[in-house]
């Protein structure tokens, strides 16, 4: 059988890091990149006699993921110890959640997929960072203890690009809840995903391989595609997919067994005795507040008005979405500005979404001027472009630039006058019913008026002045 | 025999003790005697009984989330068998 | 009498009455130390520098702080000290320097007291005799062949010998109660989360509790009043108020009930032991108290239940014992072999034993027989103690089924180790209080100690019938002939 006939079966574990400003367990800070081993203290370097000290905003965070995929809030959860030896993990446990999680149940929702559901969600500690050498390794705990949601999916995913959906949709939702960057780079947003595949039609789950060190969304696609692949040519060879954990190479492009230990999976969970149930009452998870998600904000700007690609344009990066929101005004004309100048002066580096120069209500000033016939459309886009540029009110840059239109009536009448002083013929034939010599008009008063009056008063004064 | 010499031997590898064969033998028979008399648990009738795993009160206050000043790098390194100023050096890892 | 002689209490009072000073206190204690460890190797080690600092200060101060000020105290190795050299009795973490004090520590040294130096127990508070320490056993300062008891057999033989007033230990599974009935002095374990265990190497979480040692029950009372309360740094800690439990000493034990279990009484008791408790109980009826049959009838499986949870507790909390940051660490070329090295090097027969066993009960396919099973007999030993004090305020019974036994006599039989805490263990298992007394001596003249244990976080309740007890038993004065020979 080709490739084709067989169905794949993928299930995303994400482990997330929370935007906490210490760990779960102690008060160090949780800030990255400082040097190695300066963010450590009794408590995450596992030294004798010290002991855990629940974050409550970590517990939060959690809750609100929860509420968010509309998982249930366990009452009372409990933490329990996982149980392996290495170098990262100071205490030779992690405390995690297993039998009694925080939350369970609930989904996420995926454009274009629907929802898919979550098993559970749970909190745990994060492990150091051995750096590896040929000699053997160092170890840095400034990681350790950082506060993780483990986000377990359900295997509802059938192919590497759906898995890629799922992973973008759940990335930029817990964005959205201000409980993680999302930054694959820096591991604060990592993801295992469990691959299988059975031949098309059936019903019973194949064996299952674990795939682990995936940091990029290129790399999703290309660790499950590549798996999916080597999974199907050992069957159609006649062997059996082997229930073991693979690291994928991201230099090659390949899977490769860990060897496999056979005590490797005995984590000898247990309850972590020195820690009380955590218990959340309905009242505390009635008061943590949930904002939008993703698709909930698409929703409300398409039925704006916000045309559908400006929408998810906007919606992509939580920061569009909240200068968007600053702006105010016509949500649509809003949407344009932000997909139109914004986005090309962030494309040509004159702007930066992380620090804004500008305050986005000033837009709304620029088109004020522009519908007061004060601006030409012309010179309302120059002027955007330099209130991004700068921040500089608006009225201030018009004046700098000179850009106001002349729209007062006096002054344009004299101009008028005198275009029709020295244009006898011209308007003599315009009245004769050669109506488009307007434009001639038009065109002289504006040469006299150095491109800066007003063409629709023009327009009107002229009109008048010829007895239309 | 409630345990065997294998069993001592893998569960030596997973608390990662290294012993010699007189020590295998020896805990064997030390840690068989010692689980014979724990046998006795499997006579007690548990049907429905709650596990007691917290002996404390269920509910602590919890932390605010406020960062805490850490250790100087100098006092964290200072116990350590071995490092090199930054980070504690461990020996290969070889899986 | 000379001062350092007195018990706590009354040491505390000769401070307050400036009839001596905190300074020539500290060189008598200092003194004793340096005459009898020799023989009876209380001590792992002394902080005379600090210590005498701490009674300079003490001696400066206008206004004592409270009733501990000035007053000598020693630790059981258990307790991080800043700076000080802390092992928990194992060679895995012999010239460790913790960089930090633990909450009891640090509340000491706020009450002012006097830190002398740092005590002798079984490796990580493994064992029932101190010969488990790494750094050789303890004797008995009433018959140096035999053991003081433990783990804590260094705080209770320094009290026992006058070496300070009072020393802090800790109880999993009658570490402080068993080595206070064996050498004669008073010993209290608390409600599992009266004390805070930050700081405090653990052997299993869910069953250690920091408690104090003194010849006398009021001694007792003024250090559990130093030492407990909430701790944030510790979320098993309780946030209920703490009482004066030396105020409420005064109010007589007239009207309490208190209940004698049947299962407590049995075979394999001392007879002489069974004989002085049961006087014992007497002395309580003569004070006003009501004495009661009770039953707790799943209390002979606690050993069992014990042996569970407590080696799978310490089988993970051992775990960081890795030789990568601190403490020991093997020879080795690759990891694998530096762990199993390291950890083969670091600890003794009985902590690997106990983590053997712990790894077994917790690993794939037993954990149900074992460590689940072995958690719901723990919930019916609580239950049978809960529906007890429906009807009792306390209850009395031996600390342990034998007097001080022989060095040597079970180190090669763990079983027979394990089975001394028989009277114990139940009370750690249910999270409850318990203490003992000194209520007599055996026909070898070994005191024997006798038990109350109390309902959660009523600490107040058995520190006054202890208290009732010790002062029409006059047992608590009693010196040792190690002490008597050197002199009063
Ligand atoms: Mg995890
Ligand atoms: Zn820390």
């Amino acid at each position: 059988m080709p490739v084709a006939d067989f169905e794949p079966v993928i299930g995303l574990e994400v482990h997330a890091q929370l935007l906490t400003r210490s760990k779960i367990f102690c008060g160090c800070s949780t800030s990255f990149g400082a040097p190695p081993n300066t963010q450590v203290c009794p408590v995450c370097l596992g030294l004798p006699g010290a002991l855990p000290s629940l974050n409550r905003a970590a517990v939060e965070m959690a809750i609100k993921a929860g509420k968010a995929f509309g998982c249930r809030i366990a009452e009372r959860s409990i933490w329990a110890r996982k149980n392996y030896f290495y170098p990262d993990l100071p205490k030779g446990y992690q405390i995690s959640q297993y039998e009694l999680p925080i939350c369970s149940g609930g989904a996420v929702p995926v454009p274009g997929l629907g929802t898919i559901g979550l098993t559970r969600i749970h909190l745990e500690e994060d492990a150091g960072k051995n750096i590896h050498a040929e000699s053997g390794s160092q170890v840095d705990l400034n990681r350790s203890g950082v506060p993780l949601i483990e986000i377990v999916g359900e295997p509802q995913l059938r192919s590497a690009e759906e898995a890629s959906e799922y992973l973008k949709a759940l990335r930029l939702s817990l964005i959205y809840l201000g409980i993680n960057d999302g930054n694959l780079e820096e591991g604060s947003f990592r993801c295992d995903a469990n691959v299988s595949v059975r031949p098309r039609g059936t019903q019973k789950l194949g064996t299952r391989v674990e795939l682990k060190n995936i940091n990029s969304f290129r790399f999703v696609r290309q660790a499950i595609e590549y798996e999916i692949e080597r999974q199907v040519k050992e069957i159609e060879s006649g062997g059996k997919v082997l229930q073991q954990t693979r690291l994928f190479d991201n230099e090659k492009g390949v899977t490769r067994s860990m060897r496999s230990k056979e005590e490797a999976n005995d984590y000898r969970y247990f309850p972590e005795p020195d820690l009380p149930p955590l218990l959340v009452s309905p009242e505390w998870a009635a008061k943590v507040q949930v904002p939008k998600l993703p698709h909930e904000v698409l929703d409300e700007l398409t039925r704006s008005g916000v045309a559908q690609a400006d929408a998810r344009t906007i919606v992509a990066d939580p920061r569009l979405v909240e200068v968007h929101r600053r702006v105010g005004g016509d949500p649509r004309r809003a949407a344009l500005f932000v997909v139109g100048e914004l986005a090309r002066a962030v494309n040509e580096k004159e702007a930066d979404l992380a620090a804004l120069k500008f305050e986005p209500a000033q837009v709304a000033e620029v088109w004020k001027l522009q519908d007061a016939g004060t601006l030409s459309s012309t010179a309302a886009k120059e002027v955007l472009a330099e209130l991004i540029r700068s921040g500089k009110p608006p009225a201030r840059i018009v004046q700098e630039k000179g850009l106001a239109q002349v729209s007062d009536a006096g002054a344009l009448e004299a101009v008028v006058d005198a275009v029709l002083a020295r244009s006898v013929s011209e308007a003599e034939k315009y009245k004769a019913g050669k109506k488009n010599l307007l434009g001639f008009f038009v065109g002289q008063a504006m040469k006299e008026l150095k491109g800066k009056g007003n063409p629709g008063a023009l327009n009107e004064l002229f009109k008048r002045k010829l007895g239309d | 025999m409630a345990i065997d010499r294998a069993q001592v031997r893998h569960v030596a590898r997973l608390s990662r003790l290294a012993l010699s064969p007189e020590e295998e033998e020896r805990f064997a028979a030390q840690l068989g005697h010692v689980l014979e008399y724990i046998e006795r648990l499997k006579a007690i009738d548990v049907s429905g009984v709650e596990p007691l795993s917290f002996a404390g009160e269920a509910s602590s206050p919890m932390r605010e989330d406020l960062s805490r000043p850490c250790l100087p790098r100098e006092k964290v390194l200072a116990q350590a068998p071995e490092q090199d100023g930054q980070a504690f050096l461990v020996p290969r890892i070889i899986e | 009498m000379k001062v350092d002689l007195l018990p706590l209490s009354r040491v505390s009072a000769a401070l307050a009455a400036r009839e001596v000073s905190p300074e020539a206190l500290l060189e008598s204690s200092l003194e004793r130390i340096r005459a009898l460890d020799g023989k009876l190797h209380a001590f792992l080690r002394l902080t005379e520098g600090e210590a005498r600092a701490a009674a300079k200060a003490a001696s400066q101060r206008r206004e004592r702080i409270g009733p501990l000020d000035g007053v000598p105290i020693a630790l059981k190795d258990i307790f991080c000290m800043e700076g000080v050299e802390t092992t928990a009795g194992s060679r895995i973490l012999k010239g460790y320097l913790p960089p930090y004090d633990a909450t009891v520590v640090r509340k000491l040294k706020q009450a002012g007291a006097v830190i002398v130096g740092k005590l002798n127990m079984d490796e990580f508070a493994m064992g029932s005799s101190t010969e488990n320490s790494a750094f050789g056993p303890t004797r008995n300062p009433w018959d140096l062949e035999r053991t003081p008891g433990g783990s804590s057999g260094g705080s209770a033989a320094a009290v026992a010998a006058r070496m300070v007033p009072g020393t802090l230990g800790t109880d999993t599974g009658g570490s402080i109660r068993q080595p206070a009935a064996l050498v004669g002095c008073a010993g209290m374990k608390p409600t599992y989360g009266r004390v805070s265990r930050f700081g405090v190497i653990a052997f299993a979480s869910s069953l250690d509790q920091v408690g104090a040692f003194a010849q006398d029950v009021r001694g007792v009372a003024l250090l559990l009043s130093a030492i407990a309360g909430h701790d944030p740094d510790d979320q098993t800690s309780s946030t209920r108020p703490v009482p004066d439990y030396a105020a409420s000493l005064a109010r007589g034990v007239r009207g309490l009930r208190i209940g004698v279990p049947a299962e407590y009484f049995g075979e394999g008791l001392q007879p002489e032991i069974d004989k002085a408790v049961r006087a014992g109980i007497e002395v309580l009826r003569s004070e006003g108290c009501e004495v009661k049959p009770i039953s707790l009838p799943n209390s002979p499986h606690a050993i069992a239940a014990y042996y569970i949870v407590a080696t799978a507790e310490a089988s993970s909390n051992l775990a960081r014992y890795d030789g990568v940051r601190y403490g020991h660490r093997a020879r080795a070329t690759q990891l694998l072999e530096m762990y199993e090295r390291t950890r083969a090097e670091g600890f003794g027969a009985e902590v690997k034993r106990r983590i053997m066993l712990g790894t077994y009960a917790l690993s794939a396919g037993y954990y149900d027989a074992y460590y689940l099973r072995a958690q719901k007999v723990r919930a019916l030993i609580r239950r049978d103690f809960d529906t007890a004090f429906a009807t009792v305020d306390a209850v009395v019974c031996p600390t342990s089924p034998t007097t001080a036994f022989r060095l040597g006599e079970k180190v090669d039989d763990p079983l027979a180790m394990y089975l001394n805490d028989i009277y114990t263990v139940p009370v750690n298992l249910a999270g409850l209080p318990g203490i003992s007394v000194p209520c007599g001596f055996d026909n070898k003249r070994l005191p024997i100690g006798m038990q109350l244990i109390g309902k959660p976080f009523d600490e107040e309740t058995l520190l006054r019938l202890a208290h009732a007890y010790e002062q029409r038993a006059g047992f608590a004065e009693q010196l040792p002939p190690l002490v008597e020979h050197a002199g009063r």
